[in-house]
């Protein structure tokens, strides 16, 4: 058979995880304020991983897209260390906080631009505005089958075989290739990367290709931003902690069995 | 028509409660506004329910009944109700963040060529332009956004738990057949089979004991089964939860997953262990009453919005507590 193409958008953010403490609100430039390295948004790390996974079973050339006002390749190259063929960065001024369906336009842009490919894999949300919308936007700019939230991925026949979840289990769908899968979680993680692996591919000496509006035919006035009123911080979450202390584990547990038969 | 418009969602063969709060949300624009309070129902045979829904007192029930519309297949549901959206002309649409409203919204939005807001907990109307404002959480729930989006309808998901369901009313809506235009060819997504699984009703436990990575292997849920055995005894529904990070890793599946992306919960205790506390952890689970922690971390998140918390490790403090609760039953 021959190698099927695959696209995974990659969308690099702020560690999502980042303890409460390094995050905070700036309300007047509207911005979330995360002091935390950026990473590869975690469920498009699932997508990438499944990406991987088809390539290792079948064959496939997995391309990395990652679209950004300014995209780190550092942070990226961690796709290509994983396995990855290609990586594209689309990267412009203009690019900047673009609302779903600017953003969904531009990777189509680019997508057509490549041409040529069987599945796009995207994660199934964004960890920094939480909007899941990009993916199934994209899929039908481009006209593709869209499934949405993909537990399971499998390549045949030219269709692509996805367990999908629904709250009573899954659904078995399947669709013509091309088409576009949005990912979730359940797929599993990103594989381990040595750091031998790692540091190797931010050593290569490679150059990432990087695509501006420009290179994508992109006219400016067509791109939109998100319309923020107001940015502000959540009610406040915390609790005044009573730790349990001890010596030993058995005497934080029994202080431990103490608060549950006190809440009985 | 400038309605507001609601797609209504049913659940084992009734009105699902998320589209009441949207009736409830919905009935109140539609009067702030002096404009008609409109509900599509989609399916094979919606009849009955197009009753109950119409007794919520919505001035029109619209019926979209099509023997492929049984069962929720994202082509034909969005393809009809794209076509109901191009006769209502409403202008606002309101749908679910349910898995239904979350795969249809965005393919709505890019059809009717408008702008969405997803998973939104707040809407208003601006008085000046009568556009929506749709408030919503990000970046996991570290911060609050308001937005504001061009283009017609005004369109947005809206998170469950929310909003007041509405109440049975005096009046009620007109039921309205509208025939979707819909055949086989327009389905690009087959379904094959629908496979049902045991899930945990992670929403019904009175106590939930939830897992992470910090449990560093698999077999650590089962020292988390002993836990909650021995509490069910005393605290009735006792379930298991964990992190997503804990579904990523293969260690137990999704249903169990609390949080953003997984279930909202508010149990009497939530007892957390090797779970750092990602915000899109901590949204789904700080509604519970009391939290305890356990963690090898003194300094991670989850302790910030504990009640109790435990530092050490869990094969040793959790065993001992099984065991001392034992003693004590």
């Amino acid at each position: 058979m021959k190698e099927i193409g695959i696209i995974v958008c990659a969308k690099q953010i702020p560690d999502p995880e980042a303890p409460l403490s390094d995050v905070s609100v700036n309300a007047e430039s509207k911005e979330v304020i995360v002091d935390a390295p950026q990473v590869i948004s975690p469920f498009d790390e699932n997508a990438l991983e499944v990406a991987i996974r088809l390539k290792e079973e079948i064959g496939a050339k997995v391309t990395v897209l990652s679209l950004g006002k300014k995209v780190s390749d550092t942070v990226l190259r961690k796709s290509l260390a994983a396995g990855a063929d290609e990586l594209i960065l689309l990267q412009d001024e203009a690019f900047e906080k673009l609302d779903s369906h600017s953003i969904a336009s531009a990777l189509a842009d680019a997508i057509r631009k490549i041409g040529e490919f069987d599945l796009v894999l995207t994660g199934r949300q964004a960890g920094d505005w939480d909007s899941g919308q990009v993916g199934l936007i994209l899929g039908e700019m481009l006209a593709l089958p869209c499934i949405n939230l993909a537990r399971e991925i499998k390549v045949g026949d030219g269709n692509v075989l996805v367990k999908k979840v629904i709250s009573e289990g899954y659904e078995q769908v399947r669709a013509k290739m091309p088409a576009l899968v949005t990912v979730s979680n359940e797929v599993g993680e990103l594989r381990y990367i040595s750091r031998t692996k790692m540091l190797k591919m931010l050593r290569g000496a490679g150059s990432i290709p990087s695509w501006n509006s420009e290179d994508l035919g992109i006219t400016l006035e067509t791109l939109e931003k998100m319309g923020i009123m107001v940015l502000s911080s959540p009610p406040d979450m915390r609790r005044d902690c009573e730790f349990l202390d001890g010596a030993t584990p058995d005497e934080k547990a029994d202080k431990l069995a103490a608060v549950f038969k006190a809440l009985r | 028509m400038n309605d507001v418009l609601i797609l209504g969602e049913v659940k084992e063969g009734s009105l699902d409660l998320r589209t009441l709060e949207l009736l409830g949300v919905g009935k109140k624009f539609a009067g702030d506004l002096g404009v008609g309070l409109s509900v599509v129902l989609m399916g094979d045979a919606v009849s009955t329910v197009a009753e109950q829904t119409a007794s919520y007192g919505p001035d029109r029930v619209y019926k979209l009944e099509h023997p492929l519309l049984k069962g929720f297949g994202a082509d034909l549901w969005l393809a009809s109700l794209q076509q109901a959206c191009k006769k209502i002309n409403p202008k606002i649409v309101l749908l679910s963040h349910s898995l239904i409203g979350m795969e249809l919204g965005p393919r709505l939005a890019c059809r009717l060529n408008t702008r969405l807001t997803t998973d939104c907990i707040d809407l208003s109307i601006d008085p000046e332009d009568g556009l929506l404002l749709r408030t919503k959480p990000v970046s996991g729930g570290n911060a609050i956004s308001v937005f504001k989006c061009p283009g017609e309808p005004q369109l947005a998901t809206v998170r469950a738990n929310v909003f007041d369901p509405a109440e049975a009313a005096d009046g009620k809506g007109e039921i309205v057949d509208m025939v979707p235009e819909i055949d086989e060819s327009m389905i690009m997504v087959e379904s094959i089979e629908v496979v049902k699984e045991e899930v945990v009703a992670l929403d019904k436990a009175d106590v939930v004991v939830a897992g992470g990575a910090g449990l560093g292997e698999e077999d650590g849920f089962e020292i988390l089964q002993d836990l909650s055995r021995v509490l069910s005894k005393s605290f009735g529904n006792v379930m298991i939860g964990c992190s997503r990070v804990a579904v990523d890793k293969g260690w137990i599946s999704s249903d169990h997953q609390v949080g953003l992306t997984g279930t909202m919960i508010s149990p009497d205790i939530y007892i957390s262990v090797g779970i750092s506390g990602a915000i899109q952890h901590l949204v789904g689970m700080i509604q519970s009453k009391k939290i305890i922690a356990i963690n090898t971390d003194p300094g991670c998140n989850m302790f910030k919005v504990a009640d109790y918390g435990v530092v050490g490790d869990y094969e040793k403090v959790v065993p001992a507590l099984v065991k001392r609760l034992e003693e004590l039953s």
